[in-house]
């Protein structure tokens, strides 16, 4: 048995290929079905996100799979096989085992560390489970990787720091406020980063937004995609005193947060810390802010700084993030292993068998005047003869396989033992 | 000051001691690894092993207790003694309650450091307190005021990091040290709820000390220099207390105000004892 990974991601396929290739995670059904009715695969999980699409499957031969895999992503989205050929990698053996654990310890993510990696492939499973295209090996497979995921976590750092700027930025606003839920937050202004970074905020149970722009239709469409509340921008300035997180990112070319507002809303506001983010380029907010007490100013460079930062210690745990996958990735395979050599030699004993079985027949049928005794002599020199042959490989098997796959596939390939109809 | 320990102690006290120090140690080698690697492992084990050290700290004193038939808090090595004791006991209670357990890391050090502190603060032997003071009161005045400053203690230990974390969000200083103390908000609110405890008891322990002083020296108030500090170090509580309610003085200033505070309350507690002579210089129990 083999585990067999075949897929495209944000390393391999641009963002037009990948959502050519993606599955619907919501109806995995028909997908799932079409695979395991390939004659070469036993069980099957697809996972679909926005940065990936894989197959995760069991086979005894990893070439007809590939083989298969590709006909079937072709097919279901209406591609033709050179399309997507270049986009697509495989991994078999333990290289697949490392590449899912590595997925689900989000070591192989766009973002390092990001955690929603792990929660897809969980989604992705269950589906598999629900349409019952896993078995035994699949389950355990995928729990094994939920666990080394877990530990990666637990063990390292990986995933402690934020590694973009608007993350960093609720990081902060976690690391002053802890609870953002009762916070008030205004947004002045408009742009992508300052969008991204409310989306965070919001994200993180922030109930009370506040808009406010120039141009009052961009902050009330904003208002709306956030579920905030627009200000008026010429009232906002006496105005600062209630909020606690001023994110600022306007195309004003000089300073329109001063020093003297922040004061004053600071003193009317009992010293309660603020955290102003300025995004602006140039900036919104008066850098001596920051030398008021409980205020905290970040621009954009600060920001970067903290991001930068962050990416190197995650560089750093990433490294003993592999070294967990890659003991874990030798144990699993090991178990895999293990779950082969029985069934191999059964199935080789099986297979002489039944050749033995076919021949005598054959010749005893057109064999007439044969005695029984002659008969039954017969059967024990093919059956002695059958053994003898048997003995070698069986041997082989059972001290080479329990530690490596090679004798394995070997002896599969040598006496034609992976079809299933065959078999 | 003779350094005649054996007069002092019994045996068995001295074997409980270094027992309970060293589990101690175990405990606070835990937390700072748990600073360095925060895995949850690090600091249950971490607390358990100072559960531990807290339950043989107490049975010493216990064992003081019935040996000299006295709350056993009448010279300086058994009140520090006493102190660490409720230094512990209220960062268990308070971990328990709060899980802060990075708190430890600060806590458990300084534990230590009371703790040998009281070991080198011995007299020729345990005093015997005299028939006047021997009341009620002892156990309730030292039992209040050592609680008070055990919580103002944590505030202190609350304000260190508060202040370091603060150093680092302030000024840009991001190290992997961020990720391990909690949130601003979280350290100002346990700083401002330890004062909230602290200072009541620090209030109590000192009116039941004029109770006290009423009953034994006929005054209520002698100005003695350990009144006096004790005065001065409520003042700098109070003061603090009220600027947080009235114009918001929190964060860094409070954590100030909480550090110098804890300055002046072991000054008062030790260096008034050692430096300044009065009423509450344990070996002139019986003046005036």
């Amino acid at each position: 048995m083999n585990i067999i990974v075949a897929g495209l991601s944000h390393k391999t396929a641009s963002i037009e290929i990948r959502e050519r290739l993606s599955f619907s995670s919501r109806n995995l059904t028909t997908p799932l079905q079409e695979i395991v009715n390939f004659p070469a695969i036993y069980e099957a999980i697809i996972l679909s996100t926005c940065n990936r699409v894989e197959i995760v499957c069991t086979a005894a031969d990893s070439e007809k799979v590939i083989r298969e895999i590709k006909i079937f992503l072709a097919d279901f989205h209406k591609l033709s096989l050179d399309e997507i050929t270049p986009h697509l990698y495989f991994y078999t053996g333990q290289d697949a085992i490392r590449h899912v654990f590595r997925v689900a310890s989000s070591l192989d993510s766009m973002i390092v560390g990001e955690p929603q990696i792990l929660g897809q492939l969980k989604d992705a499973y269950r589906s598999a489970v629900a349409n019952k295209t896993t078995g035994s090996i699949l389950n355990r497979f995928l729990h094994k990787a939920f666990s080394v995921a877990k530990r990666v976590r637990t063990e390292t750092d990986i995933a402690s720091s934020a590694v973009s700027i608007s993350f960093a930025a609720v990081e902060l606003a976690r690391k002053i406020f802890d609870n953002l839920e009762d916070k008030k937050i205004l947004l002045i202004g408009a742009g992508e980063m300052a969008e991204l970074v409310t989306r965070h905020l919001v994200s993180h149970m922030v109930k009370e937004l506040f808009i406010t722009n120039r141009t009052f239709e961009h902050a009330f469409l904003l208002a709306q995609e956030f579920g905030g509340r627009v200000l008026k921008f010429d009232e906002l300035f006496d105005n600062f005193a209630p909020m606690d997180i001023i994110i600022s990112s306007t195309d004003a070319h000089d300073i329109i947060i001063t020093y003297e507002k922040i004061a004053k809303a600071l003193h009317a506001r009992k010293n309660k810390p603020m955290f102003l983010i300025d995004i602006a380029v140039p900036r919104n907010i008066d850098p001596r802010v920051n030398d008021l007490p409980n205020v905290y100013l970040y621009n954009i460079d600060d920001l970067d700084g903290i991001v930068e930062k962050n990416r190197q210690v995650r560089e750093k745990e990433a490294k003993q993030a592999e070294e967990i996958v890659e003991k874990e990735q030798m144990r699993f395979y090991v178990w895999l292993q293990q779950q082969e050599v029985t069934p191999t030699i059964i199935t080789l004993k099986e297979k002489f068998e039944s050749i033995r079985l076919k021949e005598i027949e054959k010749t005893f049928s057109h064999w007439e005047g044969l005695r029984e005794e002659d008969k039954e002599k017969i059967n024990a020199l093919t059956h002695a003869i059958v053994n003898k042959i048997l003995h070698g490989p069986i041997n082989f098997l059972k001290t080479k396989g329990e530690k490596n796959r090679f004798p394995i596939e070997e002896i599969k390939k040598i006496f034609n033992l992976n079809d299933k109809e065959d078999a | 000051m003779q350094i005649t320990p054996l007069l002092y102690f019994k045996p068995i006290e001295i074997y409980l001691f270094y027992l309970t120090l060293t589990i101690y140690c175990i405990g606070t080698i835990n937390f700072l690894i748990y600073l360095i690697k925060p895995r949850p492992l690090f600091s249950l084990l971490a607390f358990y092993i100072t559960i531990i050290g807290f339950v043989f700290h107490s049975i010493i004193f216990i064992f003081r207790y019935f040996t000299y038939a006295c709350f056993p808090v009448t010279d300086l090595h058994q009140s520090l003694f006493f102190f660490a004791w409720c230094f512990v006991g209220v960062f268990i209670i308070f971990n328990i309650k709060h899980k802060i357990p990075v708190l430890g890391s600060f806590v458990t050090p300084l534990a230590i450091v009371f703790l040998i502190s009281s070991a080198t603060l011995f007299t020729q032997k345990p005093v015997q307190i005299p028939p006047p003071l021997r009341s009620i009161w002892l156990p309730i005045h030292t039992t209040l005021a050592f609680l008070g400053e055990a919580f103002l203690g944590l505030a202190f230990c609350g304000g260190v990091m508060y202040l370091i974390q603060e150093n680092q969000i302030k000024n840009k200083k991001w190290s992997r040290f961020l990720h391990r103390l909690p949130s601003l908000q979280t350290l100002d609110d346990l700083n401002y709820l330890c004062l909230s405890l602290g200072f009541p008891f620090l209030t109590l322990g000192i009116i039941t000390g004029s109770i006290w002083a009423e009953y034994a020296w006929g005054s209520y108030w002698n100005w003695d220099p350990k009144e006096t500090w004790s005065l001065v170090t409520w003042l700098i509580y109070a003061a603090l207390l009220h600027g947080r309610l009235t114009i918001g003085w929190r964060g860094r200033r409070a954590a100030y105000f909480l550090i110098i505070g804890f300055a002046v309350v072991l000054f008062t507690f030790l260096g008034v004892n050692l430096l300044l002579p009065g009423l509450h210089s344990y070996d002139s129990f019986t003046s005036p």
